[in-house]
């Protein structure tokens, strides 16, 4: 057995659920920072072992003998395939790197042992197929930002009827699928899922926990809350597979309206927090719009999205939170002018506010192009629609860039530059943007076997005899031989000849 | 042994590695906060200007001693789907980019040394050279790109430097506002010039410009696309042109881009880019001759943004407004030019003007001291030339007057009929999401609405 075959993924998860009841007993603001920020490198060094396990060929059979989840719930369930290989270590890194930018003034209001509790979960959902299990951390997920809420005194309504929906209807169209083993799911099961990805999305009208859920957290746990993508990933996991084309569809229309809609709302915004709740329900409406598509191409191009959203979004949000630990709540009113003491700042907003909208030579730009181009293919006003929803985020960037960066003078006699932690954990988002936008055929290439085994899912299960949606699934053992496993195959179904 | 073409591939290399060096080298330092000095800065834009101009002037010997019109590098595909997809990087010289590239190589290098001097201990010189680099970097990949995908990477990289330089002193709001305006311009002209590379893309299953317009060497290229093919992304072509080179309606945010340094005044608005339109127009000019309507539309367009221009620049009291104004009216012209088939006369045209008004800008803030040496060296007043255009009781040339005053209202019509509406309408349901929130959460939803920045006693804001 080498090192790479030991079972890095359960290590972490493992290594998050134990920092978060360790942190959790310490009093000392202060020493629970340092800890969480150990857990969470810690936790990322094992996702990042675990990528490299999969993608350099360990063998899988050593890896499901070595882990623990066999002698623990009689088979495993959580294991990295083609579409979560990525998104688990970029979840971890999200989580590091807020942790590492944490400044003082911030520690006491960061929850570092609530922070690695939703790591642990996040960690366990993204390596989860679809079964009862990815409901339930689905659900589990939705619980700690509701405690966030109310630790800080904030309205919790809001959020909590939002979320409440969300677990119903999600919990009432799985059963509804699980019922009809053997056969198409009923309708209202398809549905009720697709309500509850929209809602767990923040389609439009229900995308005012987004916002809200923005105003009243703190901006690290809101980040770390939204940036990831959650709803996405249950919309690959749980709908894709197995929806007919009307409720794709019902879904892309939504998203495409929703994408339009909140990138308008962006332009507009008097809020830096709100202002980034609207990129985030645009973009998650943009991937949303990709998959909803589900050609080959257009779905590359959505998981590229995706996987640039969660780091661009992520590094946008951390030079916020940033500043925020500076000047406090930002607002868009009026100019700011604040570039001469946090050019470096500036310079990051700008970067990663870019490589949201897809500007080229960031991460953004191929996964933008892609979606585009597959849009277009299947119809011109689609295609306007998402050019009009990039260009109006861009416009929110830039002009948010403007106000808060140049039109006034703002003079400090205390330093208000960057630390070291955050230039680093900056850094390092702007690394990899620019790195991956530089060099995209690796990213593109892994996203693209993503996207083909989708789609090779989705033909089974719509085509097979009898849909397998069972507890097999939850048994398969590693992406690469869930996508060998024999599943009932064929050429495309009714529903791919749109 | 090397072999000419090889020899040429790799003068062309280097034509690209050069402002892509630049902007890398000064973009990392500024990003990573070890910024360098001035003397530093200046010599690296000198050598990656110069080693670019020498690489392009060594190509278009290359083509005149071979006899080639038509040098292709091919960098490969940089993103390949299998089957589906692919995003190619090639460059082309020819008749129509080798100019080009030369003259912004020219342009830049002079205007960087004139900048160097110009901004010399300014706060921002870094930043200044940063954007100028990456502006550097997207004029020559615009001029050179063979495929539409890497032009549009080119025209965005220039328009966001763009924007930004127009709001560089941002001590002030007026800068602030204004390159916002002009990126908002911009960005609508980027998602016509989008619209355009997909359809092309579509239509054509190619990014080449070679295997979309058609076969031939530039200008001499025999259309591929014809009828209301041609025409459609024809219309998308020009509204993204008419955005870059401020022709009507989008003229406005010519002279609020003065508000920008006068070294990237004189190589962006009276020099580069806002002959990027027109090059864009030159590029697709096989769609031209492909729809006749096109070709009206385009030379209609080029007259109306001239008369514009004239009437505009007749009125104006500074002298960069004035000469953004006379900078736009040749723009007219050439796309006028362009619209009615004078391609060559169009390029030669672009050229001249380009270098006549940079060097007019750049001495545009010692106007005053150089009439006072003249009118020394001559011993008295430099005598008057032409007319001032006064309101004169006649009706017509009185609204004549008020509308160049006005800028043609071009300004006031987007922003009370398509800026104010949509920011009016958003508002709207901003508002309605926050009844929303209110009535769900039982209480007042928006803390950000009483909450502000918590500027110090000690720091002083205004």
């Amino acid at each position: 057995m080498t090192l790479l075959e030991l079972p890095w993924l359960d290590a972490s998860i493992a290594t998050t659920l134990v920092g978060a009841l360790w942190v959790g007993r310490v009093r000392d603001p202060i020493r629970a920072a340092r800890l969480g920020l150990a857990f969470t490198a810690l936790a990322f060094g094992g996702t990042f072992l675990a990528w490299l396990a999969f993608y350099s060929g360990a063998d899988p059979a050593a890896i499901a003998d070595a882990s623990p989840q066999v002698r623990l719930f009689g088979r495993r369930v959580l294991a990295l395939d083609e579409l979560s290989a990525p998104l688990v270590p970029a979840v971890a890194l999200l989580h590091f790197l807020t942790a590492l930018a944490t400044t003082r003034t911030k520690m006491r209001r960061f929850s570092f042992a609530w922070s690695l509790t939703s790591e642990t979960i996040r960690l366990a959902m993204f390596s989860c197929r679809a079964s009862w299990l990815l409901v339930l951390l689905l659900t589990l997920c939705a619980i700690p930002p509701y405690f966030e809420l109310r630790n800080r005194g904030r309205p919790t309504r809001v959020y909590a009827a939002h979320m409440g929906l969300f677990v119903a209807l999600l919990v009432l169209g799985w059963a509804g699928v699980e019922a009809s083993r053997g056969a198409a799911p009923p309708t209202w099961a398809a549905v009720l899922l697709m309500a509850a990805i929209l809602v767990r999305c923040g389609t439009v009208p229900a995308h005012c926990w987004a916002t809200d859920w923005f105003e009243h957290a703190s901006f690290g746990v809101a980040l770390l809350f939204v940036a990831p993508l959650a709803g996405v990933y249950a919309a690959v996991r749980l709908v894709l597979p197995i929806a007919p084309a009307w409720v794709l569809q019902g879904i892309g229309i939504a998203s495409l309206f929703t994408a339009v809609y909140a990138a308008g709302m962006a332009a507009i915004q008097r809020d830096c927090r709100r202002l980034f709740a609207n990129l985030f329900l645009s973009h998650a409406s943009l991937v949303l719009v990709g998959l909803e598509l589900h050609t080959e191409m257009s779905l590359t191009g959505s998981l590229c999205l995706w996987f640039s959203v969660i780091l661009s979004l992520g590094g946008f949000g951390l030079t916020i939170r940033a500043l925020e630990a500076r000047y406090g709540r930002l607002p868009l009113a009026g100019h700011l002018g604040l570039y001469e003491h946090s050019p470096s700042l500036a310079a990051c907003f700008l970067l990663t506010g870019l490589a949201c909208v897809g500007f080229p030579g960031t991460l953004g730009f191929i996964s933008a192009e892609l979606v585009v181009d597959s849009a277009v293919e299947v119809s011109p006003y689609v295609g306007i629609a998402v050019v009009a929803a990039a260009a109006l985020n861009g416009i929110a960037v830039v002009r948010a860039y403007l106000i808060l960066f140049a039109g006034a003078r703002h003079v400090s006699s205390v330093p208000l530059g960057i630390v070291a932690r955050e230039r680093l954990a900056v850094l390092t988002f702007s690394a990899l943007i620019l790195g991956g936008g530089l060099f995209p055929q690796p990213g593109v290439t892994t996203r693209h076997k993503a996207a083909a085994a989708i789609l090779e899912e989705r033909r089974g299960l719509m085509e097979g005899p009898a849909r397998p949606v069972d507890s097999s699934r939850d048994e398969a053992p590693d992406g690469r031989e869930g996508a060998e496993s024999p599943r009932p195959r064929g050429g495309p179904g009714p529903i791919m000849h749109r | 042994m090397p072999t000419a073409e090889s020899f040429m591939t790799a003068l062309g290399a280097v034509v690209i590695a050069a402002p892509l060096l630049l902007a890398a080298i000064l973009g990392v330092s500024s990003l990573i906060d070890r910024k360098l000095d001035e003397p530093t800065t200046t010599r690296i834009l000198q050598w990656g200007t110069v080693a670019g101009l020498l690489a392009a002037l060594g190509t278009l010997a290359g083509m005149l001693w071979l006899g080639t019109r038509h040098v292709p590098i091919e960098l490969g595909d940089w993103v390949v789907i299998p089957g589906q997809y692919h995003f190619a990087i090639k460059f082309v010289f020819d008749r129509l980019s080798v100019p080009m590239a030369i003259l912004s190589f020219l342009l830049s290098g002079t205007i960087g040394a004139f900048a160097a001097r110009y901004m010399h201990r300014d706060v921002g010189f870094n930043r200044f050279f940063v954007l100028y680099t990456i502006f550097v970097l997207g004029m020559v990949v615009t001029s050179l790109a063979g495929t539409i995908e890497t032009l549009f990477a080119g025209w965005e990289l220039v328009g966001l430097s763009s924007a930004l330089l127009v709001a560089f002193f941002q001590d002030r709001q007026a800068p602030a506002r204004n390159g916002l305006w002009v990126w908002v311009v911009y960005r609508v002209s980027d998602a016509a010039l989008l619209l355009a590379a997909v359809a092309m893309h579509h239509l054509r299953g190619e990014g080449d410009f070679d295997k979309l317009m058609g076969t031939g060497l530039w200008p001499e290229v025999v259309p591929s696309l014809f009828g209301h093919q041609a025409l459609l992304v024809g219309l998308l072509v020009l509204v993204a042109a008419a955005g870059k080179s401020a022709l009507v309606p989008f003229s406005g945010w010519l002279p609020r881009a003065m508000e920008g340094p006068t070294p990237s005044s004189a190589v962006f608005y009276g020099a580069l880019s806002v002959h990027l339109g027109a090059f864009l127009l030159l590029r697709v000019s096989p769609l031209l001759d492909a729809s006749p309507t096109l070709s009206v539309l385009v030379a209609v367009l080029g007259v109306l943004t001239a008369m514009y221009a004239y009437l505009a620049g007749s009125v104006q009291t500074d002298i960069k407004s004035a000469l953004s104004f006379a900078s736009l009216s040749q723009v007219g012209i050439i796309v006028a030019e362009i619209g009615c088939g004078f391609r060559y006369v169009a390029l030669v045209h672009m050229l001249g003007h380009a270098c006549l008004r940079a060097l007019q800008f750049v001495r545009a803030p010692t106007l005053l001291h150089d009439y006072h040496t003249m009118e020394n060296a001559i011993g008295g007043h430099l005598p008057r030339s032409g007319q001032r255009w006064s309101p004169s009781g006649h009706p017509v040339r009185d609204w004549l007057y008020r509308l160049a005053l006005e800028r043609g209202y071009l300004d006031a019509i987007l922003r009370d009929y398509v800026a104010g509406p949509f920011v009016s309408v958003m508002r709207r349901f901003d508002a309605i999401e926050r009844r929303w929130t209110d009535f769900l959460a039982g209480e007042r939803s928006r803390e950000s609405e009483q909450s502000g920045p918590h500027f110090g006693a000690i720091e002083d804001y205004s």
